[in-house]
């Protein structure tokens, strides 16, 4: 890894040389009523609107590479003949600035599904190739346990990543593609004293990380668990919406729809993203539904994620960044999920 | 227009449809109507018989009757039962033929002559209590929404067509809402019925920062129990929930349950 340190006056000359492409970074949408100040990803033009002071957005990154709904294929009819147009959707490289640890591992983890042979998601890897992402430090929220997650830290998975150190950036150079845009900055050599800095707040940024998951044995207690009494709980409390899954920047499950245009010259099949959690999810031919209880579904969400996922890839398909329980109307939230099953009871149930 | 349709090679029978409205204020035709672009494919598709909203005239050799309206009316009745008997297939259009619409908000008052008076003053009318077709007859199919999506009976339409599986879908309102990024409305303060109604409106309501009346109706298996303590713990008045349920008909059960326990309509 390269270190570098950027003085804070050169993020803007950074900025206009990236935001010749498509710029997508967080930006502010307001206050809630609770005051909170919310933010998503967006595009952005002018530095100005780009929040890099950001807590933590709403929605994922996902849609940049996953779509809610996507055309896997369109069929042009002629006459008795068609042809078969794919289109990927990479027209141009989009840069992301400002992704968080967690949304850059989320992206990890799902490279290690998507992008796997024999049958990797080719609309995926494409506009995953076409990317060129800025990480940037974060200020964690009560609700994040990314650490938990071992996803607090980035390895690899982006370009480089900014560490704010005062009046200047921490550079950490991830690709050589980064290493080129850098040139033409006014870039130091780090010293003692920033590296020492860089410590620091990581130390600060710890602290504030209240949320935790006890992962110990996690996939062996979900075993042992699994008619726990406190499925029924959190199942007569799951409204089976899909908030959970559509805000993770981790689930990636579709569904896949054939729709023919109304002058029947035109037929397309449609991904659309979909839930586990989603009353249909485990519905097949005649009508069969192999979890037609919310609390199956529910449960089966977080076996995916903390028990099969692990099994086969060795970490959790979850970065602990809390965006599904901040906003599940019914304050379903993976702490208290995963400590009310080896408590053996929910809190307040 | 040309009759030799075709789809993979395969000619494509045109059916004969009717389009019809009982007590209703023809939104969900007018919505039939309202897209120009498309208007003409919709017409190749399908062969229209009768459809007073876009043409002269009438007849009653239809395969599909669509139709629109609440049944409020002794003549109603009638005719609603003469559509059956023409028809091979009758599908509900808009949310006054699936559950009573807008209408169905005078049956719960108790005294429906005092209600009449209300409304209509001394004018000799009939008007009764305000019920969806499946009260009356048997009906093959429906199509939620005040009004319905035109996009959605399209999609619809063309799969009748070609003989393909009509499927609705079966998660709320919020999965549709999350996939246009909105900020949620009871982040906002404002209640939504998005959690428990039927999705498929694309979010229309949230999408406008105004939350989900459930005009559609409840999603299959809709959590109302868990809905009613998220708009407890977020301070919203109960009475702002019932205006939302009992709106369109679709959540009477849940609407007269929870009328109840405020003590009944005064
Ligand atoms: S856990 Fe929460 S967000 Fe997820 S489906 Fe259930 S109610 Fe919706
Ligand atoms: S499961 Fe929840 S906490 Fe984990 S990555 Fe998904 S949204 Fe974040
Ligand atoms: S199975 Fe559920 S938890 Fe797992 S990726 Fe799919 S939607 Fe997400
Ligand atoms: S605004 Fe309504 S539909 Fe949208 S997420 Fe919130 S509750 Fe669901
Ligand atoms: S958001 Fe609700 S009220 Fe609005 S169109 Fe959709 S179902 Fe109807």
């Amino acid at each position: 890894m390269i270190f570098k340190v950027l003085a804070a006056g050169e993020l803007e000359k950074f900025f206009e040389l990236l935001v010749v492409n498509k710029l997508i970074g967080p930006v502010e949408r307001g206050p809630a009523v609770d005051g909170r100040l919310l933010f998503d990803f967006a595009e952005v033009a002018e530095i100005a609107e780009l929040r890099l002071d950001f807590t933590q957005t709403v929605h994922s990154a996902k849609k940049y590479l996953l779509p809610y709904l996507e055309e896997t294929g369109v069929f042009v009819m002629e006459g008795s003949d068609w042809e078969k147009r794919v289109d990927y959707g990479a027209h141009q490289p989009l840069v992301l600035f400002g992704l968080h640890a967690c949304d850059i591992n989320a992206l990890n983890k799902l490279d290690k599904v998507l992008l796997a042979e024999p049958y990797p998601n080719r609309f995926y890897g494409a506009k995953r190739a076409a990317m060129f992402i800025i990480g940037h430090s974060c200020r964690p929220t009560p609700a994040c346990f990314c650490r938990s997650m071992g996803a607090d830290s980035v390895r690899h998975g982006c370009d480089l990543f900014l560490t704010p150190l005062g009046d200047d950036y921490f550079v950490e150079i991830m690709s050589s593609r980064a290493f080129h845009i850098m040139e033409s900055l006014d870039l130091r050599e780090p010293t003692r004293r920033d590296h020492k800095r860089f410590q620091e707040q990581a130390k600060h940024r710890g602290n504030l990380l209240t949320a935790e998951v006890d992962a110990t044995d996690l996939t062996k207690i979900l075993d042992m668990e699994f008619d726990s009494t406190v499925w029924n709980e959190w199942g007569r409390r799951c409204l089976s919406c899909g908030t959970c899954a559509q805000v993770c920047p981790t689930c990636y499950c579709y569904g896949l729809e054939e729709v023919v245009a109304l002058d029947l010259a035109k037929g397309a099949k449609i991904r659309q993203l979909y839930s586990c959690n989603l009353l249909d999810f485990a519905e097949v031919a005649g009508g069969y539904n192999f979890r037609p209880e919310s609390r199956t579904r529910l449960k089966y969400r977080y076996y995916h994620k903390h028990r099969g996922f692990v099994e086969a890839f060795e970490e959790p398909l979850c970065v602990g960044c809390g965006r599904c329980g901040t906003n599940c109307l019914a304050g379903i939230t993976v702490p208290e999920v995963i400590a009310s099953v080896r408590r053996g009871e929910v809190e307040n149930g | 227009m040309s009759d030799a349709k075709s789809y993979l090679g395969v000619p494509v029978l045109r059916p004969r449809v009717g389009f019809f409205e009982l007590t209703s204020c023809e939104g969900c035709q007018l919505q039939l109507l309202n897209n120009e672009a498309t208007l003409l494919d919709f017409l190749d598709l399908v062969e229209i018989v009768n459809f007073r909203e876009g043409m002269k005239e009438s007849g009653d050799n239809y395969r599909i009757a669509f139709v629109e309206g609440a049944v409020t009316r002794a003549d109603e009745v009638e005719r609603l039962r003469e559509i059956r008997r023409n028809a091979e297939m009758v599908i509900a259009l808009g949310s006054c033929a699936c559950f009573g619409g807008v209408n169905q908000l005078k049956n719960r008052f108790n005294d429906p002559a005092w209600v009449k008076r209300e409304v209509y003053g001394e004018y000799p009318i009939d008007s009764q209590a305000a019920v969806p077709l499946a009260a009356v007859i048997k009906v093959d199919l429906e199509i939620f929404g005040c009004p319905v999506k035109k996009e959605e009976v399209e999609r619809i339409v063309t799969n009748l067509v070609l003989g393909k599986e009509v499927k609705h879908p079966k998660y709320p309102v919020c999965m549709e809402c999350k996939a246009h990024e909105n900020i949620c409305l009871f982040d906002l303060g404002e209640p939504c019925l998005g959690p428990i109604t039927r999705g498929g409106c694309d979010a229309w309501c949230p999408s406008n920062r105004l939350g989900c009346w459930g005009c559609r109706g409840p999603a299959p298996e809709a959590n109302v129990d868990e809905l009613r303590k998220i708009v407890a713990r977020k301070n919203i008045p109960l009475e702002r929930l019932l205006d939302r349920l009992e709106c369109f008909g679709g959540f009477g059960g849940e609407a007269d349950a929870v009328r109840k326990e405020l003590g009944g309509l005064k």
